[in-house]
């Protein structure tokens, strides 16, 4: 009876003893486009590791905006990833992912990148600098910022530019208004702005450094400038507060800031947030490079210029006529 | 004889420019590699499942849609109800909204905090079908609805007075009369179910290997830069849909020709 | 005989469960698939600066007028297709035939990637319409395409031909016997597919978003601004957009019903 009832109880204890180790969990990953070869190869590498073992993911990859809202709406999330902080911010103001997702060291981000200039083979208008965008007839593509909030790190980086070159704030608004009568094409998205670039429009197409490394990578013909002041793009990770698994997702956070992860997203075009992984990358820096701080945060950002009836650009693309 | 010749250049001047021209640049850019590397690129897990979810999705919407569009088609023409011309107009729609307002209304309807949200319809299949079902709503009730009008009651009333009741009325005497119409119905709903692209992708969720349907993946290869991916998947959406044309027609037995 | 009856008095008694059946589902169904969703739709409609301010009435002033041209052009174009492929006999005709769908069922950012390729700056026919009005009005003849020609060919082939016969005999020309006998009996096949060609003309998106170039003021269509005003973080008014063009496409499509009525009307 004993030998009977000590059997019994390790077999009860004997799953207590295993949640510590490996059971399978799935984690559900949703994301912005641009990194899913990056997590392709991300995932598998933290599967190695002794925090991933037993962890298997579901994917989603969309434009930024469509995921945020569809986690909002409803779509099971354990850790987003996105391409700018108000696509989190968002969620945050539903409860869906905590407060405190950016009080880390690393405010909450995960890789970096820089706005470029995708130029025409051989640059022969010799685009180098914002102010060389308003020259007559040179010729802008830039996604349009109300259909794809990506492309407002391009509008930031072109006023923090104009601030940079010693204009004031209402001559950098000035700037964008001018700048804005050279656009030629507004896509909906980064991707097709690129599309329409690649198809012959345009002189010079307002990208991310990220984003035309990738398109070199797969073999288009991409040529970019960096020009001295420029943005720095940082794209955001959270673990949600919906989440089933918030040990095993935070988990995964972390590998994504560490060493080989860093790598991972530097060989993938991403600017790297800790030091030592771009042995043998290009990533130059820009002698004024600037944050989105420098122009006022994104919540005083959004409101300011991007509010759709009463923003900046909402006022200078409604004027566009 | 300018007449005849005449018409028949203009048609086929304008569906070379605007349908040759096109289908045939499709069908260069996904074999100019060759055949097996667009064969690859379509037989990959992820493509197979991608082809499955997008033949439930039109196996689904196309019966349902069909069998409404012939109820409705008989509702607004044959029984005369109040209400009947605005229910004409409302068919029509679903076409009217872009897809992504459509994806928009089912999330609000269907999503966290929607009215009939909480059941697990969106970011999966039941809510991708009922997007699918609702832009390829209105094309079997627009075929039938002009022939019933056209071809008129007098043969269903005979056939009436002659003691058949309305099912046999309906099979024998309408239905070989909107046959034609009915095929090129589901002919049209089948190619819009397959190619439809936004709502799905907004209710879908995107979830790689799950809810991806063809259009999506052909999205997928797209941000890759997968031209030969995108362009065969594209492909293989084309040729359902010819094959349904050809299965329609061919179901069709030989009338009298003209 | 193709006789144009309208409906009349349906027999009663004895098919009375019929039409109360067929009524019935099909509005349930509509109102469940349809209904419901624009119901919700409506609901979170909200704020009229979505559809007030000057890009709105650009866009909405643009979508409308273009989708009235496109369907116009169809109304022609469709019906010589449909003619061509129904009344006429040529090799390859089944080919083409076949091929009339294909709009429908290509993803619309294939139709876009290839209109841009064809008909953009690199055209290898020298038609370079790109980022101008004309790329939205050939996009959407794309994506309308089947829609006239496979209305009005069931009912090509449903029409008796003995009326054409009687009126050939007696010495009328091909077009007099075409406008007089052909045509108002394809009249209400043809506003048919009007109809479905103008309601998705106003509404598409993927197919004219790549290839436009969405200036607002210039070449934004609707859809793409009311997809703006969802990623601005604006769904009500969005939604409120969308009811707008939603009530306009509705009093064309009560119009086109209503013009048929009047077409048909003329020959009893």
């Amino acid at each position: 009876m004993r030998r009977i009832s000590l059997i019994v109880l390790l077999a009860l204890a004997f799953p207590a003893l295993a949640t510590g180790a490996a059971r399978d969990t799935k984690l559900a990953l949703v994301a912005y486009s641009t990194p899913k070869d990056a997590y392709g190869q991300l995932i598998p590498a933290f599967q190695k590791t002794r925090a991933g073992q037993g962890i298997s993911f579901s994917q989603s990859y969309g434009a930024s905006g469509d995921q945020s809202r569809a986690v909002a709406s409803g779509l099971p999330a354990d850790i987003v990833a996105l391409s700018l902080a108000p696509d989190i911010s968002s969620l945050v103001q539903k409860h869906l992912v905590p407060q405190s997702w950016n009080k880390d060291r690393y405010h909450g981000m995960v890789t970096r990148s820089v706005v470029v200039f995708v130029v025409r083979d051989g640059n022969p208008k010799h685009i180098k600098s914002w102010s060389d965008l308003v020259k007559p007839g040179v010729q802008v593509v830039t996604p349009n910022p109300f259909t794809s909030g990506g492309a407002r790190w391009n509008v930031m980086a072109a006023y923090g530019g104009a601030l940079r070159a010693g204009k004031t704030p209402k001559q950098a608004q000035a700037y964008l208004a001018q700048m804005w009568k050279h656009v030629v094409a507004s896509p909906s998205s980064a991707r097709e702005g690129l599309q329409a670039f690649l198809a012959g429009r345009g002189d010079v197409f307002l990208a991310y450094e990220n984003e035309a490394i990738f398109a070199q990578k797969h073999g288009q013909p991409v040529q970019f400038v960096i020009p001295k002041a420029t943005i720095l793009i940082e794209n955001p990770v959270a673990v949600t507060s919906t989440s089933q698994h918030k040990q095993q997702a935070q988990a995964f956070v972390n590998f994504l800031r560490t060493k080989p992860a860093q790598r991972i997203f530097a060989e993938n075009g991403y600017r790297p947030i800790i030091k030592g992984v771009t042995q043998g990358l290009n990533f130059p820096v820009r002698p004024q490079l600037f944050t989105i701080k420098y122009v006022g945060g994104w919540q005083s950002v959004q409101t300011r210029f991007f509010d759709p009836n009463h923003g900046i650009m909402a006022k200078i693309i409604g004027n566009g006529g | 004889m300018i007449g005849r010749y005449g018409v028949r250049f203009a048609a086929l001047g304008y569906l070379g420019l605007l349908l040759g021209f096109p289908v045939g640049y499709v069908f260069w850019r996904t074999f100019r590699h060759g055949f097996w590397p667009a064969w690859h690129a379509v037989t990959t897990p992820d493509a197979l499942h991608a082809l499955k979810v997008t033949l439930i999705l039109a196996g689904i919407a196309v019966p349902a849609n069909t069998i409404f569009g012939v109820l409705a088609g008989l509702a607004i023409v044959r029984y005369r109800f109040r209400g009947a011309g605005v229910f004409n107009a409302v068919v029509d729609l679903p076409l009217a909204l872009s897809p992504v307002v459509v994806g928009l209304a089912l999330l609000l309807l269907y999503g966290r905090g929607g009215w009939l949200g909480g059941h697990n319809v969106v970011f999966a299949l039941p809510g991708m079908v009922l997007a699918t079902m609702f832009v390829s709503l209105p094309f079997v009730v627009r075929e039938v609805v002009p022939v019933l009008r056209e071809i008129g009651t007098e043969q269903e009333q005979a056939a009436s007075t002659l003691g058949a009741n309305a099912w046999q009325t309906f099979w024998r005497v309408t239905w070989p009369a909107i046959r034609w119409a009915t095929a090129y119905g589901v002919v049209l709903t089948t190619a819009r179910a397959l190619g439809e692209f936004g709502a799905v992708s907004v209710v879908s969720g995107r979830l790689a290997g799950q809810t991806e349907s063809l259009t999506l993946y052909v999205q997928d290869r797209y941000q890759s830069f997968d031209e030969v991916g995108a362009y065969a998947a594209a492909v293989v959406l084309a040729l359902i849909a010819v094959t349904t044309l050809v299965l329609m027609t061919a179901l069709k037995p030989k009338e009298e020709t003209r | 005989m193709a006789a144009r009856a309208e409906a009349l008095p349906a027999p009663k008694a004895r098919r009375s469960a019929a039409p109360g059946l067929a009524i019935g589902l099909s509005t349930l169904y509509l109102s469940v698939v349809v209904l419901l969703p624009l119901a919700a739709l409506a609901w979170h409609a909200h704020g009229w600066d979505a559809i007030k301010s000057p890009q709105a009435v650009a866009a909405l002033k643009l979508t409308v007028s273009l989708s009235l041209v496109v369907a116009l052009i169809n109304a022609v174009a469709g019906t010589a297709i449909a003619w061509t492929l129904v009344r006429d006999r040529f090799v390859g005709q089944s080919f083409v035939n076949a091929l009339v769908d294909l709009p429908f069922a290509l993803p619309t950012i294939v139709a876009g990637l290839t209109l841009l390729a064809l008909y953009g700056p690199k055209s290898p026919v020298g038609v370079n319409v790109a980022f101008t009005r004309w790329s939205i009005l050939f996009a959407l003849l794309f994506v309308t395409l089947p829609f006239v020609v496979r209305t009005v060919q069931p009912m090509l082939l449903e029409l008796d031909t003995e009326m054409e016969d009687a009126a050939a005999s007696l010495g009328a020309s091909r077009f007099a016997t075409f406008r007089r006998i052909i045509l108002p009996n394809i009249l209400p096949a043809i506003l048919s597919g009007v109809a479905l060609a103008f309601a998705r003309a106003i509404g598409e998106f993927g197919a004219v978003v790549l290839i436009s170039g969405n200036l607002p003021f210039k070449t934004e269509v609707l859809s793409v601004y009311v997809f703006g005003r969802i990623e601005s973080g604006d769904p009500g008014g969005a939604a409120a957009a969308s009811v707008a063009i939603l009530a306009i496409s509705f009093a064309v499509l009560l119009a086109i019903g209503g013009l048929r009525r009047l077409v048909t009307r003329h020959d009893r």
